[in-house]
């Protein structure tokens, strides 16, 4: 699909692309800056219409509402500050009616789950950035989505929490069973955590490879030490570097 | 050119309110606008009212004067001086937040009636607002602009001068926009019942003897001069908050 | 003794101090009796009104206006708030206008006001509320203003209903600024219907304090300034404490 954003003049924002995701994978999109992968994610969730072409979702097409099923984690912090940590987790159950004895389960399990038990009754203002991704993710985790889009969820954090909160991620994937699509600034992350990788092109964005990596299902951050891993990030890169500097606005570094 | 549309559609939509409240409330409560134009442009070639025009403007200036340069100099002290600020803030707050008619009375007192008594009620009005706004702009220095000019090993002076200045000059520029504004509304309502002169005199006197389209026409000439005023110095604080 | 503890020990020192430094230049006659009572005096004067019974009415008549001005601001403040924010072109028109309102004496449209509603506590709670309005809209404004655009998206994809999205997200948000806007319409109300009842002898406190000054009745006059003190400092300060304590729970933005 494309994705034009009209105007005065109309920015050619993504594609012509085309993505398959298999049920139960995890896809991880890297690009440089600018190249549209936010875009991609509004249009993949129904937020934004493509200008032409069509998605669909579990054989139904995706037309202007978000589909049922489907979660976002957004880039930015997107926990209700006025909610307790519970409640910020329970808001979407409740918006469904589902059953208090279902979501008390439900929260209880995603909270000990995202690591929240001592923060449970916690406000996000007292939370650190961190925290307030797992508030999000917890909140998207209770829906039992079959696809769950996240984009730079570990953006605002440290090195060494963005792996830990990788593993976390797995462990999620693995547990649910639902479909993961990741869109990340960073190579390892994204060569480390999926199974296949899409590198986009500098705006308008474009797949302009697809890398499998082949890992076992279960896996953790350790498979860094896989000579695999330096393989893959290496190719990454490769194709990357130039859509980068063309993206910095450079013709050669 | 937008703007210039959207602006002159609200004051038509102003006279066609103003016309509408004719139409209900008839002469015994205002008067029309072609009218009110009219005496206007007559009362402005009339050398008594200019002397009424001079009496509220002295009084004016010397209370904008007074809030400002107080206003600044106790702002700056208390944002400096932590402790001081903080114990201080809350005080003034509360006070902007109490009905200064209550002081009326003691300032009539104090300065009996006349001039010192209508720069006065300005300075109360005026001085809290651009105190409130000095304390904050010294408040929200960031403190690593500070320790850049410690880095390039500034002198005292030359950090007064070219980084606190340019820092704290933004925020005091919005106090004094709206000290100006309470200052000139503390001349007036002094003039209103402290005076034998000045356009609050005009107003509340049209309004004594039932001479409406006196009180409709100095009502008038001081709200266009406010909103002028005013209006010059928003243009002064956003060209001051350029950088923001 | 901590630093907020010293902070407000030294806030009741200096009060105390001024307050007795003005009773003792009374009680020696520096300051006459006919400018400045011993603030002692308006004390017991205020008591003693409040024993007779004789404050009832005009507290009474004054509360009402203020009530019914701060309810009418805060409706109509509110509403336009929301009704201009969502025309951002009005409100570019309105800017100047809003910028300068507070410049004019609106006391000067009381015969106006009076030719409208007739001789009642109409015109004077109508000021109030040509006071308290704006501020209440200004706060409106900023509130929604405030709203991260995060949270539109987090409403979509919990497939929120524009209402349910009003309610759970927008109104929760701009809370904070609207608690500001609550407080600002209480001070303006007050602080309008005060000096108006002064200004043009409407009844209540404030006609009952230029009675007062015109009757040379200083005890009186200062009993009343003296209460109608307390009551602003005290709402104020209850409500600036109830604002300060939301802040912290929630982390205002």
């Amino acid at each position: 699909m494309t994705r034009v954003y009209p105007g005065v003049t109309p920015v050619h924002a993504l594609g012509p692309l085309d993505l398959d995701l298999a049920r139960g994978e995890f896809f991880s999109v890297v690009g440089p800056s600018g190249c549209g992968k936010s875009t991609l994610l509004d249009v993949l969730a129904g937020l934004s219409p493509p200008t032409a072409g069509k998605i669909s979702f579990e054989g139904r097409p995706v037309v202007g509402e978000v589909p049922d099923g489907i979660g976002v984690v957004f880039q930015e912090d997107a926990s209700f500050p006025w909610l307790a940590v519970r409640d910020n987790i329970a808001f979407g159950l409740r918006r469904a009616g589902t059953e208090p004895a279902e979501i008390a389960r439900r929260v209880a399990y995603a909270v000990g789950f995202m690591g929240l038990d001592d923060f449970a009754d916690a406000f996000p203002a007292q939370l650190s950035g961190g925290m307030r991704q797992r508030v999000c993710i917890a909140r998207t985790l209770v829906l039992q989505p079959r696809l769950i889009l996240l984009d730079e969820p570990f953006g605002a954090l440290d090195q060494q929490t963005r792996l830990l909160m990788g593993d976390e991620l797995l462990r999620l994937w693995r547990e649910t069973g639902s479909t993961i699509l990741l869109i990340t600034h960073a190579l390892d992350e994204a060569a480390l955590l999926s199974d296949r990788v899409g590198v986009m092109s500098a705006r308008p964005g474009r797949f302009i490879d697809l890398v499998s990596t082949g890992w076992a299902r279960d896996r953790d951050s350790r498979i860094a030490s896989d000579p695999g891993f330096g393989a893959i990030t290496a190719r990454l890169w490769a194709a990357l570097r130039p859509e980068s500097i063309k993206a910095m606005g450079r013709t050669a570094l | 050119m937008m703007r210039l549309f959207d602006a002159v559609a609200v004051v038509a939509a102003i006279l066609v309110i103003w016309l509408g409240l004719y139409a209900y409330a008839g002469d015994a409560a205002i008067t029309p606008p072609l009218r009110t134009f009219a005496f206007a442009a007559e009362l402005l070639s009339r050398a008594s009212f200019w002397n009424h025009v001079g009496a509220t403007m002295a009084a004016f200036a010397m209370a904008l004067a007074i809030s400002a340069v107080a206003g600044v100099a106790l702002g700056l002290m208390l944002g400096m001086r932590r402790f001081a600020g903080e114990v201080a803030e809350p005080i003034l707050s509360s006070f902007y937040t109490v009905p200064k008619v209550t002081l009326y009375p003691v300032m009539l007192l104090i300065f009996g009636l006349g001039m010192s008594a209508k720069v006065a009620f300005g300075v109360i009005h005026g001085m809290i607002p651009v105190m409130l706004f000095t304390i904050a702009a010294v408040k929200n220095i960031q403190p690593v602009l500070l320790r850049t000019a410690r880095v390039m090993r500034l002198s005292p002076a030359q950090t007064a001068l070219n980084v606190l200045a340019p820092a704290v000059t933004p925020e005091i520029i919005t106090g004094l926009r709206v000290g100006f504004a309470l200052s000139l509304l503390g001349v007036l309502i002094g003039e209103m019942f402290a005076s034998q002169r000045g356009l609050g005199f005009l107003i509340i006197n049209g309004i004594e003897i039932h001479d409406v389209r006196m009180m409709t026409t100095v009502t008038l000439i001081v709200v266009v001069f406010a909103v002028a005023a005013n209006s010059l110095m928003l243009v002064l604080d956003r060209h001051a908050h350029r950088f923001a | 003794m901590t630093r907020a503890r010293r902070i407000i020990w030294t806030r009741l020192v200096l009060i105390a101090g001024a307050v007795g430094l003005i009773e003792l230049l009374c009680r020696l006659g520096i300051i006459t009796p006919l400018t400045i009572i011993a603030p002692s005096q308006m004390a017991f004067e205020l008591a003693r009104m409040m024993a007779s019974g004789e404050l009832v009415r005009p507290a009474a008549y004054t509360f009402m206006e203020v009530g019914s001005a701060f309810a009418v601001s805060v409706v109509a403040g509110g509403a336009l708030g929301a009704l201009v924010h969502a025309r951002p072109r009005l409100r570019r028109a309105l800017d100047p206008l809003l910028g300068s309102w507070y410049a004019v004496p609106f006391f000067v449209f009381y015969p106006l006001l009076v030719a409208l509603f007739g001789l009642n506590a109409l015109p004077l709670i109508a000021i109030g509320v040509i006071f308290a309005a704006p501020a209440m809209m200004l706060s409106t404004l900023a509130g929604l203003d405030r709203v991260p655009r995060v949270m539109r998206k987090v409403a979509r994809v919990h497939r929120l209903s524009r209402v349910q999205e009003v309610r759970l997200i927008t109104l929760p948000s701009a809370a904070p600024h609207l608690f500001t806007g609550l407080k600002l319409a209480f001070a303006y109300s007050f602080i309008g219907i005060i000096a108006g009842e002064f200004i043009l002898s409407g009844g209540g406190l404030g006609y009952g304090i230029a009675y007062a000054y015109e009757s040379f009745e200083n005890r009186k006059m200062y009993a009343l300034m003296l209460f109608v003190l307390l009551i602003a400092t005290g709402v104020n300060g209850a409500l600036h404490v109830w604002d300060g304590r939301l802040a912290r729970r929630w982390g205002r933005t």
